[in-house]
C-alpha cells in the first residue's frame, strides 16, 4: 500500500524516534510489562506503523465490501442499509413461558427469535425420560412433540420473524417441526427465514450434545443441506460455530481455525453426497464469539471471513459469489462474566459486543449481567437488549463500513490471525481433516491446553479479572434471580400423556416405521421425518428409531 | 493411615456438557500432587457411585451447570451413604445459586466451589477435610 520510498522514510524515522524520545522515557519511566499481548497471548508491538503492514496490497487483501475477498463485510452497503439482527438467545420451563418470553422480546424491538431449547431436547430425550430428570426446563424450553412447537410460536407469525434454533443432533427433527408449525399458519416453506445449528462436529469437540456416531450424524446434515437447497432456499441449514470452542477456552486463533475446519469437512460431505458446491455453500452460515480484547476480536472476525472466502474459492472452486460469504451471528463470551459485581458484565458485554459490530457481524446475542448466577431475569436481558441499540442509534459506529480497515495494528492483527489459522487447518489436514483430528482428541487437547493456561494466568495474576483476582469487594449475596419451577417436569410429562392418549397410534407407528427402512437406506430422511412429526410422534420416539439403526457416540475423556 | 496420594473422582452428572471447569479442576488437582479419575459427561448418579467404588476414592467432585444441581446431587449423596461412602468428601461446582448452597451442605456436600473460585483453594480444602480412608 506504500511506496519503497516512504516506507524506508517511515522506518528511518521510526529508529529516529526509538533513540529519541522513546529512549529518553523509557530509562526514567519503563513500561508496566516486559512483554504485552492480545487476550489470546499474541504478541503486540508498543507501535504500529506502516512498516508493520508493508506487504498489506489493498486491492488483493481487503477490496470492497461486498466482494472478495469480504474482509470489509459482505454487505455493500453494511449497517448503513440494514443494521444487524438483535436476537436474544432465550427459552425456558414450558413453551407457554418461552412463548411470553419471546412476545416480551419482540415488544421491546427485538428483531429476531433465537431459541434455546433444554437439555433433554438438545440429546433427543422426552421429558419422561429418567435421564431428563431435573432438566426439563432448565436451560431452554422442553419440546416434546409438534404440541409444544404449536405452544412455542403461538401468535408469532412465522413469515414476518426469523428464528434461530440452536438445536443440533436432532436439527432436523425440530426443523421439520417448525415447517409444521408455519403450514399450519398458511406460511409456506419458501418464505422461511431462519437458521439451526446443525453443526455436530463442535459436539464432539467442546459442547456435549451429541447422539449419534459422526458418520449417520453428517447423513444427517448433509439430508438437510439437499433438502432445504429444493425447499426452504432463505434457510440457513448451518452456523458453523466457534462460539462453543472458545466458550470451551480456545484461542481467537483456535476459534477460527477449528471453525473453519468444521466447514471445510461439511463442504467435502455434501460434496460427496453429490452437491455442488454453490448449491448448498450460499447457505451456509457462522457463529462466533465476542471476547473481550476489543481489536483482537475485530481482527478475528475479518481474518475469518477472507479466510473462508480463498477456502470456497480457491479450494472447493465455488463461483457463486454468495457460497464465499461468511455471514456470522455473534454472542458475547459468556466465560468471561463474573458472579463477582455482576453488574460490571455490563460493561464488559457493551465492549464485547461493540467489537462484534465493528468486527461486520449479521446477528448479535448480548449477554445479560446475571448469567453467571442464574439464567437472566426480564430486567437483565432488557439491558442486555438497551446495550445493543445504544450501539446501535448512539456510537456513531455504525454511519461507515469497517471503520478500523488501515488501522496499522488491526490489519497486522488481522494477517496474523489469518496466517496462524491457516497453519492450523495445514496441521488438521494432515491429521484426515476435522472428524479424524476430533477422533484422534488433537483439537480438545488444543483447546484444554489453552483453558489451561488461561486458568494458571488467572490465578497467578498475570491475567486481571476485574471483581475476581484484583479489585474485590465484600458484597451481599445477589438477589432477584430467576428460578424455573421446579414442577415443569411433571407438567410435560402430563401433556405427553394426554398426547399419546389422543394421537392416531396406527399413523405413529407406520410413520415411524418408514423412518427406520429410510435409515437403514439411502434416502434423505427429511421427508420420513417430517412424517413421523405431523403424525405427532415424539421427539424422544423418532430418535429412538434413529438410534436402533444408527447407535449412540460414546466420547473417550481425557483432560 | 497410608501415605498413598488423595484420590478423586471427578464427575459430570446430569446432561451438561459444560465440561471446561471440570477438566480444569481435574488438571489443577493432579499438578498438586493427587490421583485424579475424570468420568467424562453424562454420568447417572449410579455411574458415578460405582466409579467412586471401584476406584476407591477419597474425594467425589461433582460439577453441573445446567440448573439440575438440586435433583441430582441429592441421589448421589444417598447412593454414596447407602454403599457405606459416608467418609467420603463430596464437593460441588458450577453454576449453582447461593440460595441453594444451604441446602446442600445439610445433606453432605461439604462445599460449594461457584465461578471465580481458584483451584489453589479447591486444593486447599481438600488436603484441609479429606478423611484418610
Amino acid at each position: 500500500m506504500y511506496d519503497r520510498e516512504s516506507l524506508e522514510l517511515v522506518k528511518a524515522l521510526k529508529r529516529e524516534w526509538e533513540e529519541g524520545s522513546l529512549k529518553t522515557v523509557l530509562s526514567k519511566h519503563p513500561e508496566r510489562k516486559e512483554r504485552f499481548v492480545t487476550g489470546s497471548n499474541l504478541p503486540v508491538e508498543r507501535l504500529y506503523t506502516p512498516a508493520e503492514v508493508e506487504s498489506l496490497d489493498y486491492a488483493r487483501d481487503l477490496g470492497f465490501p461486498g466482494e472478495y475477498p469480504y474482509t470489509r463485510g459482505v454487505q455493500p452497503t453494511m449497517y448503513r442499509g440494514r443494521l444487524w439482527t438483535m436476537r436474544q438467545y432465550a427459552g425456558f420451563g414450558t413453551a407457554e413461558e418461552s412463548n411470553a418470553r419471546y412476545k416480551y422480546l419482540l415488544k421491546q424491538g427485538q428483531t429476531g427469535l433465537s431459541v434455546a431449547f433444554d437439555l433433554p431436547t438438545q440429546i433427543g430425550y422426552d421429558s419422561d425420560h429418567p435421564l431428563a430428570e431435573g432438566e426439563v426446563g432448565k436451560v431452554g424450553v422442553a419440546i416434546d412433540s409438534l404440541a409444544d412447537m404449536e405452544t412455542l410460536f403461538e401468535g408469532i407469525p412465522l413469515d414476518k420473524v426469523s428464528t434461530s434454533m440452536t438445536i443440533n443432533a436432532p436439527a432436523s427433527i425440530l426443523l421439520a417441526m417448525y415447517i409444521v408449525v408455519a403450514e399450519k399458519q398458511n406460511v409456506p416453506a419458501d418464505k422461511l427465514n431462519g437458521t439451526i445449528q446443525n453443526d455436530i462436529l463442535k459436539e464432539y469437540a467442546a459442547r456435549g450434545t451429541y447422539i449419534f456416531p459422526p458418520k449417520p450424524s453428517m447423513r444427517l446434515i448433509t439430508d438437510v443441506f439437499a433438502y432445504c437447497s429444493k425447499n426452504l432456499p432463505e434457510w440457513n441449514t448451518i452456523s458453523i460455530s466457534g462460539y462453543h470452542i472458545r466458550e470451551a477456552g480456545a484461542t481467537a486463533v483456535q476459534e477460527v481455525a477449528f471453525t473453519l475446519a468444521n466447514g471445510i469437512a461439511y463442504v467435502d460431505a455434501a460434496i460427496k453426497a453429490g452437491l455442488s458446491v454453490d448449491q448448498f455453500g450460499p447457505r451456509l452460515s457462522f457463529f462466533f464469539s465476542a471476547h473481550s480484547d476489543l481489536f483482537e476480536e475485530v481482527a478475528k472476525f475479518r481474518a475469518a471471513r477472507r479466510l473462508w472466502a480463498k477456502i470456497m474459492k480457491e479450494r472447493f472452486g465455488a463461483k457463486d459469489p454468495r457460497s464465499m460469504m461468511l455471514r456470522f451471528h455473534t454472542q458475547t463470551a459468556g466465560s468471561t462474566l463474573t458472579a463477582q459485581q455482576p453488574d460490571n458484565n455490563i460493561v464488559r458485554v457493551a465492549l464485547q459486543a461493540l467489537s462484534a459490530v465493528l468486527g461486520g457481524t449479521q446477528s448479535l446475542h448480548t449477554n445479560s449481567r446475571d448469567e453467571a448466577l442464574a439464567l437472566p431475569s426480564e430486567d437483565s436481558v432488557r439491558i442486555a437488549l438497551r446495550t445493543q441499540q445504544i450501539i446501535a442509534y448512539e456510537s456513531g459506529v455504525t454511519n461507515t463500513i469497517d471503520p478500523l480497515a488501515g488501522s496499522y495494528y488491526v490489519e497486522a492483527l488481522t494477517d496474523r490471525i489469518e496466517k496462524e489459522a491457516a497453519e492450523y487447518i495445514a496441521k488438521i489436514d494432515a491429521l484426515g481433516g476435522s472428524p479424524a483430528a476430533i477422533e484422534k482428541g488433537f483439537i480438545q487437547q488444543e483447546i484444554q491446553d489453552s483453558a489451561y493456561r488461561w486458568q494458571k494466568e488467572v490465578e497467578n495474576g498475570d491475567r486481571i479479572v476485574v471483581g475476581v483476582n484484583k479489585f474485590q469487594i465484600q458484597e451481599p449475596p445477589p438477589t432477584g434471580l430467576l428460578k424455573v419451577d421446579p414442577a415443569v417436569g411433571e407438567r410435560q410429562k402430563k401433556k405427553i400423556a394426554e398426547l399419546k392418549a389422543k394421537r392416531d397410534g396406527a399413523r405413529v407407528e407406520a410413520s415411524l416405521n418408514s423412518l427406520r427402512r429410510a435409515a437403514e437406506g439411502t434416502d434423505n430422511l427429511m421427508p420420513y421425518i417430517l412424517e413421523a412429526v405431523r403424525s405427532y410422534a415424539t421427539l424422544g420416539e423418532i430418535c429412538d428409531t434413529l438410534r436402533k439403526v444408527f447407535g449412540e457416540y460414546r466420547s473417550t475423556v481425557s483432560y | 493411615m497410608s501415605d498413598r496420594l488423595i484420590r478423586v473422582l471427578v464427575a459430570k452428572p446430569g446432561l451438561d456438557g459444560h465440561d471446561r471447569g471440570a477438566k480444569v479442576v481435574a488438571r489443577s488437582l493432579r499438578d498438586a500432587g493427587m490421583e485424579v479419575i475424570y468420568t467424562g459427561l453424562r454420568q447417572t448418579p449410579e455411574k458415578i457411585v460405582e466409579a467412586a467404588l471401584q476406584e476407591d476414592v477419597d474425594v467425589v467432585g461433582l460439577s453441573i451447570l445446567s440448573g439440575a444441581h438440586m435433583a441430582i446431587l441429592p441421589r448421589v449423596i444417598e447412593l454414596l451413604k447407602k454403599h457405606g461412602l459416608n467418609d467420603v468428601l463430596v464437593v460441588a461446582g458450577g453454576v449453582i445459586p447461593n440460595d441453594d448452597v444451604p441446602a446442600l451442605k445439610e445433606m453432605g456436600v461439604s462445599a460449594v466451589f461457584t465461578p471465580g473460585t481458584s483451584t489453589k483453594d479447591i486444593a486447599a480444602f481438600i488436603r484441609a477435610n479429606v478423611r484418610r480412608r
